[in-house]
């Protein structure tokens, strides 16, 4: 049979074209790469190379035809041994279909525009897809396991968050060889914040390695070393310059797994402080929470406690996947109840209720747990009982302790230090209108910080964060009080 | 340490490869050629998707890489990632079908033509963003003198991705820690449609390393056997724990930058005389024959051979099923 040469398509979206010219001509012998033809479309010209050897059988359509359809016949190569009568029975008259995708029978476009057939049937397969996943409610059931509470241990010692950090790591530094820890300033000068004291003593330069600052790059080179394995723990002195290594935070840690069909995991844990600390300014005060909880591969943790940050850190790094750890400065020196057993693991993706009440749900996370407590004892005082919902890890959400505890209280007030657009708190709305909708006796609030860059002076920085005051006037408000 | 050095390697018939070295080349090349071919065919009648990026015209370079290789060394390179894969041995079959979006492609249809893997290979990519591999193919190295692994990471570039500044945050910790990567820098002429001398300031890459004090030798990339020289002197220099070594392989591709880019900034003549007189798969082919390796008929014997195997691969790739529907919902995370 002679071989085909089909009118091709330059781009997905190029159904037909221009046949400009053809540089061979009937009887000439072809070689593999050559160039055929040129074909035109009104945004570019192009080259068409033989893939096969032969001698050129027959041209079908003559050079200057314009609106020849993607796939038609233009020519027949004969084969070594064949001759012309080998193309008696040909017949040249429609355009080659394009195999079809699977479920392209569900539509009905014709083969020539098989790239526009394959994502309108793409869409149906989303829209299900979605619809799947709110049948499937509530989302974070899956990941309740068996972890111990917090207060199931009997022996407690007292540690500031910034200790609890540094033992979390250090445990399973003792454990697992494959955990080091890079950063700047994180061996010899015992971390820019003091998190990684005494690790370079006792792991040595190899397990604790300070790095030039190169975010980017670093970043890049940790994640290319968990893809073979290992389970670096990346300390940024603060997610503010995260922001130069993001591209490898999305585009590396959290897309290979999906984009490798499973085969290459990365077992990285990003940390570091977020958010705002004391007057340091727009480009040193900013909560990302919002930024990394939007992309699907990733998980979020932002600890409260001292308890929080030793139990999900060291989940964080036993974790298989790429974790993003947003610690908070102000909280590295207060000091909480830690349970004293190196066992104690807390479960990624389950919130925490500090404080059981009736009246309203109040949603925090990371220092903003704190205000929330504050202000539950304030509006304890007024006689309306707050239940204080610390949740632990943004991503994956725990939507079913949200859930409940307003099918409880009916009422509830989201509580951030980021901005609101798109914030945490939004997506929390939209949660509860999904799964609670019929148990809301008042609007869901939010308190987030002021729309604004965080400005310097100490009024000013004051005013646009967002206060225990805050939470207190909101809980009020959809309590109508 | 020597700094850098210049050196263009010879390329003759007088060269030590053996009968079989030259003949597992030439078949190497004609099948990554032939692929891209194939793959360039299936693009214009629509089963194959979005961006795809063929290396005509820089099989050498991979080839002559790969040979100098002990077979377990890393490998991670940009999205012009066909002639990568199928050089570390990659099954063809696999790979078109990712072009195709199939279940039977690497990736089960997930990544597409830029983003395939292969641990059992040690390919680890297959990256789309301009650069991002470096840092990446740095920490593999990283990982590999962590484990002590003798092994090395030949971590692939091209001409474009030099001007990134993640890659000198790489040479630099590379340099710093002496890590065993080789960063080949596959400088075919053109970022997309920029030529080197209007994106570089200057032109030759195979100095960028020079503050790092890594050294650096520029290659001929079309002569298979200069590759594979440079290459090995690359790759002993990283084993014996002397850090990064930076590699130009001055090479050609002679397709647009991608499927839908017709490549009008250069000239036909250019084109034409890199074909005709620097075509690495003919100057094999002229060793062969000049060498009395093998004659006409021993080569056309090759050339369907792997032909055969091509036409094997875009059967399958045509054939393959599309992912299943529930495909869309695994390996975004590993359950824990």
């Amino acid at each position: 049979m002679p071989i085909e040469v089909l009118m091709p398509a330059l781009s997905p979206t190029m159904t037909e074209g221009t046949l400009a010219k053809w540089n061979v001509k009937e009887g000439d012998t072809v070689q593999s790469g050559d160039v055929l033809a040129e074909i035109e479309t009104d945004k570019a010209t192009m080259e068409v190379e033989a893939v096969d050897e032969g001698t050129i059988g027959k041209l079908i359509v003559d050079a200057g035809t314009e609106n020849v359809a993607v796939n038609a016949v233009i020519a027949y190569i004969l084969e070594e041994g064949e001759d012309a009568s080998a193309l008696d029975n040909v017949n040249p008259g429609e355009a080659k279909a394009a195999p079809k995708p699977d479920d392209a029978e569900e539509n009905e476009e014709s083969s020539s525009e098989s790239s526009a057939s394959s994502s309108a049937s793409a869409a149906p397969v989303q829209a299900s897809g979605a619809i799947e996943r709110a049948e499937n409610e509530p989302r974070a059931m899956s990941v309740m396991n068996e972890t111990r509470d917090e207060k199931t241990y009997s022996k407690f010692k007292t540690q500031t968050v910034r200790e609890a950090l540094r033992d979390a790591m250090a445990e399973e530094m003792r454990t697992d060889e494959n955990v080091f820890v890079m950063g700047e300033e994180v061996a010899q000068y015992q971390g820019a914040y003091k998190v990684t004291q005494g690790l370079l003593d006792e792991f040595g330069d190899k397990r604790v390695v300070d790095t030039p600052i190169t975010e980017y790059g670093f970043t890049g080179l940790g994640t290319g070393a968990a893809f073979m394995g290992l389970r670096p723990v990346v300390e940024f002195m603060t997610f503010n310059f995260a922001m130069q290594a993001i591209d490898h935070i999305i585009n590396s840690a959290a897309k290979t797994l999906y984009m490798s069909g499973g085969q290459l995991g990365c077992p990285i844990v990003f940390r570091g402080p977020n958010g705002a600390a004391a007057r340091v300014g727009a480009q040193h005060s900013q909560c990302y929470a919002s930024w990394y909880a939007h992309c699907p591969g990733l998980k979020v943790i932002a600890p409260y406690s001292a308890a929080d940050a030793k139990g999900l850190l060291k989940a964080a790094i036993r974790d298989p996947n790429p974790v993003v750890f947003l610690e908070n400065e102000i909280l590295y020196g207060q000091s909480f109840e830690v349970p004293d057993d190196d066992d104690f693991v807390l479960p990624i993706g389950q919130a925490k209720i500090e404080r059981e009440g009736t009246d309203v749900t109040i949603v925090a996370f990371s220092i903003m747990v704190g205000k929330a407590l504050k202000a539950a004892e304030k509006l304890a005082e007024e006689g309306i009982s707050a239940e204080v919902i610390n949740l632990r890890t943004i991503r994956p959400l725990d939507v079913n302790t949200i859930v409940r505890s307003v099918m409880k209280t009916n009422r509830i007030v989201t509580c951030e230090e980021g901005w609101h657009f798109a914030g945490i708190g939004a997506e929390i709305a939209s949660v509860i209108m999904e799964h609670a909708f019929d148990y809301l006796d008042a609007p869901v609030a939010r308190v987030t910080g002021e729309d604004v860059p965080m400005p310097y002076a100490a009024n000013l920085e004051v005013l646009a964060l967002p206060q225990d005051q805050h939470i207190v006037d909101a809980a009020k408000a959809v309590c109508y009080r | 340490m020597a700094t850098t050095k210049r050196k263009r390697a010879t390329t003759r018939a007088d060269n030590q490869a053996s009968s079989e070295d030259l003949l597992k080349y030439y078949r190497d090349m004609l099948l990554i050629r032939r692929f891209e071919e194939k793959a360039g065919q299936l693009y214009g009648m629509g089963l194959i998707g979005g961006f795809c990026h063929l290396y005509i015209g820089q099989e050498a370079v991979v080839v002559g890489m790969q040979a100098a290789t002990s077979g377990d060394d890393g490998v991670i390179t940009s999205y012009r990632d066909h002639g990568h894969m199928l050089a570390c041995g990659m099954d063809s079959a696999g790979v078109m079908a990712e072009l195709t979006g199939r279940e039977g492609g690497y990736s089960h249809g997930k990544g597409g033509s830029m983003h395939m893997f292969s641990k059992e290979k040690n390919f680890y990519g297959g990256h789309g963003i301009v650069g991002g591999q470096v840092p990446l193919g740095t920490g593999i190295a990283f990982n590999y003198k962590y484990r002590g692994e003798d092994k090395v990471c030949l971590t692939y570039l091209g001409d474009g991705a030099v001007n990134q500044g993640q890659v000198y945050e790489s040479f630099n910790m590379a340099a710093l820690w002496k890590l065993p990567v080789v960063y080949c820098i596959e400088n075919n002429q053109y970022a997309m449609g920029t030529s080197t001398q209007r994106h570089s300031a200057s032109p030759d890459l195979y100095q960028r390393g020079e503050a790092y004090g890594i050294p650096g030798e520029q290659v001929d990339g079309m002569d298979v056997l200069a590759v594979k020289e440079a290459g090995e002197r690359a790759i002993k220099h990283c084993r014996e724990g002397n850090g990064p070594f930076i590699l130009e392989l001055k090479t050609y591709r002679y397709r647009g930058h991608s499927m839908s880019d017709p490549a009008k900034y250069r000239t036909k003549d250019e084109l034409d005389k890199m074909r005709k007189e620097h075509d690495p798969i003919d100057m094999v082919k002229k060793l062969l024959i000049d060498g009395n390796i093998l004659d006409e008929d021993g080569l056309k014997d090759i050339d369907k051979e792997v032909k055969a195997e091509i036409a094997k691969a875009a059967e399958f790739a045509q054939n393959s099923p599309e992912p299943d529907r529930s495909e869309l919902f695994t390996d975004i995370l590993i359950e824990v």
